[in-house]
Parts: structure tokens; sequence; C-alpha cells
């Protein structure tokens, strides 16, 4: 590490309207590195790379590239520079092909003739060099996540990028996918170039990067090589205190015998192309439990869920919730019933994003005469009420009637759990709740799930995140193409075992779990 | 067929081919505009407006043949239409109003001017003085048959150009560097911006496109099919042809066999009697069509991801 860095930020502060996003940066990045940038969400390690991107303009500070400082105005100019972006939400044309995506606005081209043909031969060499795994002719709609993210590198390889920066290009794989990208930044950085990785998964970061650095509320905590960190002290660098990774899960003691209170029997939902999606699934979530479902993503989960929440057609069997049968009722219906539900999509399904933080903490009870007064709602008691709840839960917002896309992520699960939760449900299904959360918001909500179940609910958690399904679970099941496979209890199966069930390399003989069959 | 129908229009085979030749008489100024139609909206910007342009383009192309002749009249007509589509751009484009409320905008104001123009120009509001035409043409060696004589002889060079201006798009759309960057402006234009493609030019040039054509198709309305501007000539083709691109599913080719559809509709219902209905009914027809066409067929089709959206930089 004595030789010159490759890139050097000094003093780089970038201001917006009310806030300092980053204070006084000091960064080293050397050549041939991979180098993870980690914070917690709002830590300022977008508006860094931003900045480097030449997306932003630093306000005070220098960025000196191989001894020269530089000036940029626009990511061109970065492209110009060798420094390319990898964006979190991916900027692709679906209906073009692989390589169009790729050569656009630098095709290269005689006379403005587009070849098709001949984009496709160069893509093809590009992805060949880097040992990418890709068809430059397919269609970018028909490729999966993970090789969307392939095309956006190539993207930026494509224009001669020497400096890739990825903002949490983990955060919408699945794991097998993770894998892929990896095997994929380590032969980019075989072939010399140097990588800028922004993540807050701290398991991550420690398997993949040279060296790590830690940003807080805008400034750099500090720089550690990979090979000396441990988990334990990054969080505690960007949460500034400790941070619990080993959940206190006190067994729960109950006067009687548990009593089932989510009950699924047989269940087929039918998902896409009226394929069967969830195949006569059966099991119970008792009371003062938490029952995981484990799967890799897309073996029907999601379907499972909206099943039960009556927000997809019930093809066969039956939900029960103490004893009533809600198969097939409307949403609304079953949540009335004691049913809180935190959604897999935040954003889509958990939120109106351009409404107000108290007018979506009140969806759901806009039915309840108790806000109303007359044929109008009693406003004041509303947002009283919604003060309330967002102190209780510590959703960080300025003001409840800002609009609630301003929040960041961790705010806005926490909002939505705030608004599931002061129903006083007996069950609760949550699908994917901490995904994109950072370490404090996803402690957050995991210590909230475990006083749920402390005071007597039923939990159903469904999650892509093996390592959360394990640590909060009661009982796991594993779901492998729309059935269970296994049930088990944390901890008495090794990791390896729940893979091979993951991947339906294994499975038990298909009988219907949780016992308490009627 | 119902036999009266066929009773009434008579089944010789000149008749065949002449209602056929009377079908693609009818299509041309419908596929002119589908195929700008195309453009405008694979870059991502609906114009509504094309009625209002061929308003436009009919008019001054007739002022144009009037004063100069037919083929300075129908570059006139032309320009007209691209004028119109230019005020649409500035209004859609760069100021980001509804493009549909923009659309219905220029479409009022393409009738009214050419009111005040016509007014102006030719002392009536409704018409103009009967205008030249261009030479027609004929095809060679096929207008020598006698069964496709109605079909190839005594052409109007318009119809000529329009079919050839099919593949024509095609290739423009998706062999060209043009082509490419136009369509992904319409696809995602913060994905084309960030590859430094200039959206806003992109945009602007479709729309100029369409303007163009649905100016030329307006012409062509005027000078070649009619010899004389009449108000009200339009007659909503260029809703028409709009549901024509939509059905043809935002391609050149797919567009002319809807064009060609609805043409065939057209002339029916201005050839064909049945007796007992009312012939309004018969006439009715292709704006019928056009109804269920685009009920039916449009679960099928794929508009492009932007169309209709306008874009704006999220700048700092």
């Amino acid at each position: 590490m004595a030789e010159t860095p490759l890139l050097t930020l000094t003093g780089i502060t970038k201001r917006f309207p009310g806030v300092v996003a980053n204070r006084d940066i000091n960064l080293a990045i050397q050549r041939g590195e991979i180098h993870a940038i980690v914070g917690e969400n709002g830590a300022g390690k977008s508006t860094l790379m931003r900045i480097i991107a030449g997306l932003y303009q630093p306000d005070e500070g220098q960025i000196i590239l191989d001894g020269r400082r530089i000036q940029m105005r626009g990511p061109r100019d970065a492209a110009r520079l060798g420094i390319g972006m990898v964006h979190q939400h991916f900027m692709l044309i679906p209906r073009f092909t692989v390589a169009e995506n790729i050569v656009l606005g630098e095709e290269h081209a005689r006379g403005g003739i587009f070849s098709p043909r001949e984009a496709e031969a160069r893509i093809r060499e590009l992805a060949a060099q880097y040992q990418f795994e890709l068809d430059p002719t397919e269609l970018v709609e028909n490729l999966s996540v993970g090789a969307q993210q392939r095309v956006e590198l190539l993207k930026v390889l494509y224009r001669g990028a020497s400096i890739i920066i990825l903002d949490e290009p983990t955060a919408v794989l699945v794991p097998h996918e993770v894998e892929e990208l990896f095997a994929n930044l380590q032969s980019l950085r075989q072939a010399g170039k140097t990588i800028i990785f922004i993540s807050h998964k701290l398991d991550e970061v420690l398997e993949i990067a040279d060296r790590i650095t830690v940003l807080r509320a805008g400034r750099v905590i500090g720089t550690v090589p990979a090979s000396q960190a441990t988990k334990e002290q990054l969080a505690e660098m960007m949460v500034g205190r400790p941070v619990l990774f080993h959940l206190e899960k006190p067994p729960v003691k109950l006067g009687g015998p548990p009593i089932g209170v989510l009950e699924v029997r047989d269940l087929t939902v039918l998902g896409a192309h009226r394929r069967e999606a969830v195949s006569g699934v059966s099991f119970v979530v008792r009371q003062c439990e938490i029952l995981g479902v484990a799967g890799v993503e897309g073996n029907g989960q999601t379907e499972l869920v909206e099943g039960i929440m009556g927000l997809r057609p019930v093809a066969r069997g039956k939900v029960i919730l103490l004893g009533r049968d809600i198969t097939g009722r409307p949403p609304s219906t079953i949540r009335n019933s004691g049913v809180a539900f935190i959604p897999e999509d935040r954003q889509r399904q958990g939120l109106v994003l351009p409404m107000s933080v108290w007018e979506n903490a009140m969806l759901g009870y806009h039915r309840a005469t108790e806000y109303r007064r007359g044929v109008f709602y009693d406003l004041g008691r509303i947002k009283d009420r919604v003060r309330s709840l967002i102190r209780t839960y510590d959703v960080r917002t300025p003001d409840i009637n800002g609009r609630v896309e301003t929040l960041s992520g961790g705010n806005q699960q926490k909002l939505i759990l705030a608004k599931e939760m002061s129903s006083s449900p007996t069950a609760i299904v949550a699908s994917q709740p901490t995904r994109g959360l950072d370490v404090g918001a996803t402690e957050f909500v995991w210590q909230r799930l475990l006083a749920a179940r402390a005071e007597g609910l039923a939990i159903l958690l469904v999650s892509a995140d093996l390592e959360e399904v394990l640590a909060l679970s009661d009982r796991v099941i594993v779901m492998y193409r729309g059935q269970i496979v296994t049930e088990f209890v944390p901890g008495t199966l090794p990791a390896t075992t729940i893979g091979e069930y993951m991947l339906g390399i294994r499975r038990d003989t298909p009988a219907p779990v949780g016992g308490e069959k009627a | 067929m119902h036999p009266d129908l066929i009773l009434a229009a008579g089944v010789s085979s000149p008749a065949i081919a002449d209602a056929v030749a009377s079908a693609i008489r009818l299509t041309t100024p419908l596929l002119l505009t589908a195929l700008g139609a195309v453009f405008t909206e694979r870059g991502g910007v609906v114009n509504i407006g094309l009625e209002g342009m061929m308003i436009f383009g009919a008019f001054w192309s007739a002022w144009g043949a009037y004063t100069y002749g037919p083929l300075a009249g129908l570059a006139i007509g032309a320009v007209a239409g691209a004028i119109m589509a230019l005020v649409h751009a500035i209004v859609s484009v760069t100021f980001r109003v509804d493009q549909i409320v923009s659309g219905v905008a220029i479409n009022t104001l393409a009738y009214g001017l050419v009111r005040v123009a016509s007014q102006a120009l030719f002392h009536s509001a409704t018409t103009s003085p009967s205008v030249p035409s261009l030479p027609r043409i004929d095809v060679p060696v096929l207008d020598q048959i006698p069964a496709l004589q109605p079909l190839m002889a005594n052409l109007s060079p318009l119809i000529v150009f329009a079919f050839v201006l099919v593949p024509v798009s095609w290739w423009v759309l998706n062999r060209t560097v043009f082509g490419l960057r136009l369509r992904s402006v319409g696809e995602n234009p913060l994905a084309a911006d960030t590859l430094g493609i200039n959206v806003v030019l992109m945009r602007y040039s479709g729309v100029l496109i369409s303007g163009l054509l649905a100016g030329l198709a307006g012409g062509y309305l005027a000078v070649e099919q009619t010899s004389m501007y009449v108000e009200g000539m339009t007659a909503g083709r260029g809703f028409v042809a709009l549901a024509a691109m939509i059905f043809g599913n935002w391609t050149p080719v797919g567009a002319m066999f809807a064009s060609l559809l609805f043409g065939l509709a057209d002339s029916l219902s201005i050839r064909v009697t049945i007796p007992h209905v009312p012939y309004q009914f018969v006439n009715s027809l292709p704006y019928i069509l056009t109804i269920v066409v685009l009920a039916g067929a449009v679960g099928h089709a794929r508009a492009p991801a932007a169309d209709g959206v306008p874009y704006e930089r999220s700048g700092e």
C-alpha cells in the first residue's frame, strides 16, 4: 500500500438544503483494489459516490486522479476519465437487446447505420474478455436481475472505465447471484480494474473487499483492511454503538398448551400464467411462535403470502384464523379479523409514496368511526394519534405532513410496523421485513417481532435471508417449487443441509407439517 | 358477405379491382399519418394533434398548390404540419405539458387558424378554389393487365411514396443510430440521458417527423384526392391513423396493414349501399371499426414504455 493512490479525495464537503451529506471526507483508493464503502442509510455513501461519478459537484475539497486534480461537470466527464457507475436501480431498456443496451450512445456506426450483428459481435467479445456469461442477442426483459447487472457492468466496461463504482449491487440479488457477481468482480480486479463497492451488508463486504471505509453521518469514521476487520467492529463503527448480532430469543412460557392461531390447510394458489405457485401447503402458526419460511425466492413464498392475505385467489384449501375460515375473504376483512401484514415491497404494497406520513398511517383505519366527526375526519385526533405512533416506533421524520417517499427505507418500514401493530393483531404475516434495511433498522424490526412473539402473537416470517429466518424463528419450513420440503428447528440442521433443501436436492416425504391436523 | 351487399357492389372483377384501388387511395393519407405517428410515439411523445396537423397541411398545401403548383403545395403542406408539430414539441417536450392536452389544443388551434387564413386568402372560410394535382403515374408493365389496371394506372405519386416509406421507416427505426436512439428515449429516457443521448432533440425529431407526414397526408387529401381544400375534409382521419398505428403495434409494417384495413372500410362505406339500411350506418363503418379494433386488439399491442411520459431531468 506504499504506492500512490489512484484516486484521492481530500476535504470533500457536500451540502444540500438543510443537510450536510458529506463533511470533510478524506479517502484514498488504491489501484486494483476492491474498496468497500459501508454505512447506514443516510450516512452519505451515495452522495459521495455520485461526486466521484461526476453526478454531483462537491462544495469543497479536491478530487485527485492519477496525481492530477480533476473537475467533472457531469457523468460524461467521469466516463472520459475512466470512471463508471452501476446504479442500484438499473438504467436499462427492457425491450432492447443486451448489445443494444450496451452500445447505445456509443454505437461506433459508420454513416449513422446501425448494424445489430456487428454490435452483438463486439459485445460477445467484451463479455468473453471478462468471462461474463451473457448472450448479447437476448432481450434485457428476459434476463434475471443478476444478468441485468452484468449488462450494467459491461456498459461501464464498454466505455473504457478503469474505476467502477457499484451502488448497493447485492441489494437486488438472490444468494447465488451474489456469488456470480463476486466472481465477476474478482475477474475484473484481475484485469486491473479498481472497484468501489457500496454496501451495508457486512458479511458480503468482509468477503469481497480488500479495504473497507466506514461512513457515519457524512463523515469518514475510518478505513480498515478487510483481513483485520470483524463484523462487530464494523457495525459499531457504522452505528456508533455496539450492535447485537445474536438475538435474545427467550423461550416463552405458556399457561397451557399452545393454541394454533393461523392455520393453512392444503393451500393451493395459482401464480403467473395460471401455474400452481403454491401446491397443497399446510402448516399451523401457534401463539408465541415465529414460523419461518425459508427458500430461494420465487418458490411460491410471494403467492403463499398473497393467498393468505386475500390478495390472490385461492385455488384450493383453507386459511383459518382462530378457528374461523378466512379463505378468500377480502383483504380488509382478513386484516380486521386480526392479521397484520408487512408486505415484501414496502414501496409498492406497503405505502402510498406520494401521500403524507399521517395519511399513510391512517390507511386501513380510514373507515374507523373513532377518527370521524360527522362525515369529516377528525384531523386533530388523527394527527395526535399518528404522532404518538411514530414516537413509539421511532420513525424519524421532520414532519408528519411530509411525503412518505422522502423517508429513508428504515423509517418507511418502521411506519408500516407502527401502522400494522396499532390494530392489536393476533397474527402477523411478515414478508421480507428487513430487505434493504441497514443494521440499525434491521435490529429494530427484529426486536419488534420478538416483542410481538413474547406478547403471544403468532408470526409467519417469510424471508429470502436465511440468517434472518434462522435467527428469529422457532420452527422453519423450507419451500421449494411451491411445496414444503422440510420442517426443522433452527440449530438442528447444518447450513449445507438447509441449502440442499432450498435448492431441491434433498426433500422429505411431502407430508403436511405443523401437526394438529383437524 | 351478405347477398344484398354483393348485389349492390356488383361482382365483376374490374369492379373489385376498382374497389381495391379506391381502398388504396383512401389508405394513403392514413398510412402517411400513421407512419408519422410511429416515429413520434416510438420517441415517447403521444401526438393526438395529428388531426390538426392534417387540417393545417390540407389547407396550406391547397394554398401552395394554387399559388406555386402542386409539388410546392405538398411541400408547403408538410412544412405547415411540421410547424404545428413544433408547437406540440415545445409545449409537451420542453414545457412538459400533458401531451394529450397539448394535442387537443393543437387540433382546436389548427381548425381556427385555417378558417381565418382561408377567409383572408380565399375569401371563404370553408373552401378553396380548385387547385392543380401532380401528374398521374402508371406502373410500367403491370398497367397493361386489364384486371390490374385500376390499381396500377393513373396513380398519384404520393400513393407510391407512402408505400415505399413503409420499409424505409422500418429501416430508419431499426438500422440507424438515429432510430436506435429515438426508440431509446421512448422506452427509458433516463437511461438514454445517462448515456449522453440528447432526449429533447430526439423527441423533437420524432414529433417533427410526425408533423411533416401528417401535413403531407393533409396535402394528399386536398391536392391529390379532391383538388381543393374543403373544411372538414380530414374527417377524423388523424385519429383513425393514430388507431391504425396502435393496432399495428407501433411498427411501420403493422401500421400499413391496419391502415389498409381502415382504408378498405372507408372505401366500402362510400361504395356499398345495403337496401333498407340507412346509408349513415354504412358510412359510420370505419369509425365503428376503429372502436372495435382498438377495444379488441389493444390488449395484445405494447406501447413504448415511456410513451406519453414527459421527461424531466432530476437535477440538483
